[in-house]
């Protein structure tokens, strides 16, 4: 018999922490952006180079999700058909520039197209004039680079959902592969490709380290970069302030409209199956995907290579500076981590309860809302009581668990309806509330997601190069800044030493948590 | 006793009435067609829906209101009875204490539980690593702990075989006469009404109708029970 579902919600989540800790990143944000607004002088108005800034912005976010989801598209069309040795390692490898500190893939792009890079070395030898990594193309290629990945794993994802009947049904009517491709593929490919080119611009429009390290200059300054010049070097609030105000709106509404296309993100999402395919089995295009799939692994593979040749290399050299920097950014990733559950787990029981799931646009707050626009905004509002300086790492770390709470209310979330979905009555029957029933059932169940998301902030937090790099002093140095400093002393060595130790930090933290979650967790 | 005075469930365009009493220590089999509102009827008995207009009595008391946890009655549902996360002990104590902590004397009562269903040996097991039936039993030691007045069956045994939802349905029924509590118990097979029932709850055409004595309601039924049952 067809049980009708009860449709109740029988257990309430903490509702009231959850929405002290939305309140908690509303206010942060908001009193950050009060404090800025209060400095901004009324008419100063956007100068032409803040237009310039402002285009610039637009114009390579656009460009770097256009081109990042263009090659996503045959890359996972390949991995979606082919099975071959070394697939399931290749997938996982797609997910790691997600976690990668950005300022190590820089090092390492820098390494194979840089000025005197593997590439122009090889470009040299044959007599061909060089290329320059920096500037616009620099900025889209580091994006693409970080962003394809990223963009292949959700289109592998949208290939993963086409029913297996669908193939055996064009297998019987020996579809030809263009019309394969229009009835089964590009249906799906329409669903899933806004939501892909969604959340690679808007990740692209608040970009701020690559664009320090491969932009700058008049005619390669994104947003975020002007908002730290400002205040850096200018030290002109009002034009910080006006900037970040422009930030926000920019990337706000865009992660607004993007909210309702992105996708949510599986853990381990058996990404790593493949279903049995009888179509393009021809010479050629086999030939096509190994090509592909051949200039992608290599693409991701090489500069990361760079990376760990270089670093150890480097590693003899580096000041003891590298070391004490080290330390800071675990505490600073370690606390990060703490802070990010401490908001997340209540929001996301808090969003559970409720049957629209609306609040998650707090959560995009935290993506969009600049991280130096939230570091100027704190150190208004300190500065006239003590010293900024003094919390320079407190903020950074608030600053990193908001930036992870979207994707981390993106991971909690689904699986966290499920639970309560499933055995919601039997706990509301035994009387579980409160702290038990999260002790009992939820933290147990979501073990697995928590350790995904702890790992995740932890590795951003580890790679992030934002609002420590406005505080800085001699003191309090995150390894990423050290990374920087050391790039800017043209002490590349020591820097690529730097820049192993951080990716292994990043990983290390990551895997730790990831694993950690799994760990001896039942079905 | 429990009572529902003039109680009527709301969902969406589906109605459901019921006005009637349940005795303790007494079996009753709740019938009906497919969404007649038989689930419905169970689930508002123990509070996860409400109900939108009457109200219902334990001992004289109010409890229209009251949380499911704080209701004299336990239900075991259709499936996930129990925890997977959390070992055969672990579960049955989470009848006696909600956030599992149990005293050396509440073990002692959750290891006699465990006894009494024959599962002993098991008590480190995850539910994953036991078969249907011992799940059931699991369930069922719990259900023994929590000791309620009112204990009511969603089709718990749905998934089991012949032979071992009889045997289950008779352990239902032993422990239930022992705890002095009464049961409630959803079915379709009128089989199961001869076996364990004393009365009949007939669910149909937007009503629970009063319970009626089983076998006098069984041997000479209604023509609404008797299309029901698919007998001319």
């Amino acid at each position: 018999m067809a049980q009708s579902v009860v449709p109740i919600n029988p257990v309430i989540l903490s509702r009231k922490t959850g929405i002290s800790a939305a309140f908690l990143v509303l206010a942060l944000i908001l009193l950050a952006l009060i404090a800025v607004l209060s400095r901004a002088e009324a008419g100063t108005g956007l100068g032409a180079g803040d237009w310039a800034a402002i285009r610039f912005t637009a114009t390579q976010a656009l460009c770097s999700a256009l081109l990042s989801v263009l090659f996503a598209v045959p890359v996972a069309r390949a991995l979606a058909r082919r099975r071959f040795a070394g697939r399931a390692a290749l997938v996982t490898l797609l997910g790691a520039p997600f976690i990668l500190p950005v300022i190590v893939a820089v090092l390492g792009l820098l390494t194979v197209f840089g000025r005197s890079g593997w590439l122009n070395v090889g470009l040299e030898f044959l007599g061909l004039p060089t290329v320059s990594i920096y500037g616009f193309h620099g900025v889209v290629l580091a994006h693409v680079f970080f962003n394809m990945p990223l963009a292949t794993r959700l289109l592998l994802q949208g290939w993963q959902t086409i029913p297996s009947e669908r193939f055996r049904l064009a297998a019987q009517l020996r579809l030809t592969p263009s019309s394969m491709f229009r009835a089964v593929e590009w249906p799906m490919l329409v669903q899933v490709i806004p939501g892909a080119l969604a959340l690679v611009f808007v990740i692209c429009l608040t970009s701020f380290a690559v664009a320090l390290t491969l932009g700058g200059g008049p005619r390669a300054t994104t947003i975020e970069l002007a908002i730290y010049q400002a205040f850096r070097f200018d030290f002109d609030l009002g034009r910080a302030a006006l900037l970040s105000v422009v930030q926000l709106v920019l990337a706000g509404s865009m992660a607004l409209i993007a909210l309702r296309f992105v996708p949510s993100i599986s853990v381990g999402g058996g990404l790593d199956r493949v279903m049995p395919r009888w179509d393009a089995r021809g010479g050629m295009q086999r030939l096509g995907d190994g090509f592909v799939i051949t200039v992608a692994a290599l693409f991701l593979l090489v500069p990361l290579a760079a990376v760990v040749l270089r670093g150890l290399m480097g590693l003899p050299s580096m000041p003891p500076t590298v070391y004490h920097a080290a330390g800071i950014s675990v505490i600073v990733a370690v606390a990060s981590i703490f802070v990010l559950l401490a908001l997340a787990l209540p929001m996301a029981g808090w969003i559970v309860g409720r049957r629209a799931g609306g609040v998650e646009a707090v959560g995009l707050l935290g993506l969009s809302a600049s991280p130096l626009m939230i570091g100027t905004g704190w150190f208004i509002v300190i500065n006239p009581y003590a010293d900024p300086f003094d919390f320079a790492l407190p903020v950074t770390v608030l600053v990193n668990a908001m930036m992870a709470l979207p994707f981390a209310l993106r991971i909690l979330v689904p699986p966290m309806r499920d639970t309560v979905q499933r055995y919601g009555r039997l706990s509301a029957m035994l009387g579980l509330r409160g702290w038990a029933l999260w002790q009992v059932l939820l933290l147990p169940r979501l073990r697995a997601q928590i350790g995904f998301s702890a790992g995740l902030t932890g590795a951003l937090s580890m790679g992030d190069l934002g609002v420590i790099a406005l505080f800085a002093d001699p003191e309090r140095v995150t390894l990423p800044l050290q990374m920087v400093r050391l790039m800017g002393a043209y002490r590349m060595d020591a820097a690529a030493g730097a820049a192993l130790l951080l990716l292994g930090l990043s990983l290390g933290i990551f895997w730790i948590c990831d694993k950690g979650g799994r760990w001896r967790a039942e079905a | 006793m429990l009572k529902l005075e003039n109680a009527q469930i709301t969902q969406g365009n589906f109605r459901l009435s019921a006005d009637l009493t349940l005795e303790p220590a007494r079996n009753y089999a709740v019938i009906g067609p497919s969404g007649s509102g038989k689930s419905t009827l169970l689930g508002a008995l123990c509070g996860f829906i409400p109900l939108s207009k009457g109200r219902m009595l334990w001992k004289g008391t109010d409890i229209t209101t009251a949380a499911p946890g704080a209701r004299p009655m336990t239900m075991l549902f259709q499936d996930n009875n129990l925890f997977p996360h959390l070992s055969v002990l672990q579960n049955v104590a989470l009848g006696l204490r909600p956030d599992g902590r149990i005293s050396a004397t509440e073990k002692t009562v959750v290891m006699d539980a465990l006894a009494r269903v024959d599962l002993s040996d098991h008590i480190q097991a995850k539910p994953g690593a036991l078969s249907g039936g011992q799940q059931s039993r699991v369930a069922m030691a719990r259900v023994l702990v929590q000791a309620r007045p009112l204990v009511l069956l969603d089709e718990p045994f749905a998934a089991l075989g012949p032979a071992l939802r009889n045997e289950m349905l008779d352990l239902v029924r032993v422990m239930a006469a022992q705890t002095g509590a009464a049961l409630v118990m959803v079915t379709h097979s009128p089989e199961d009404v001869r076996r364990i029932a004393d009365e009949v709850i007939f669910v149909e055409g937007g009503r629970a109708h009063a319970p009626r004595p089983a076998a006098a309601l069984m041997d000479d039924p209604p023509p609404e029970l008797r299309a029901y049952l698919g007998q001319e």
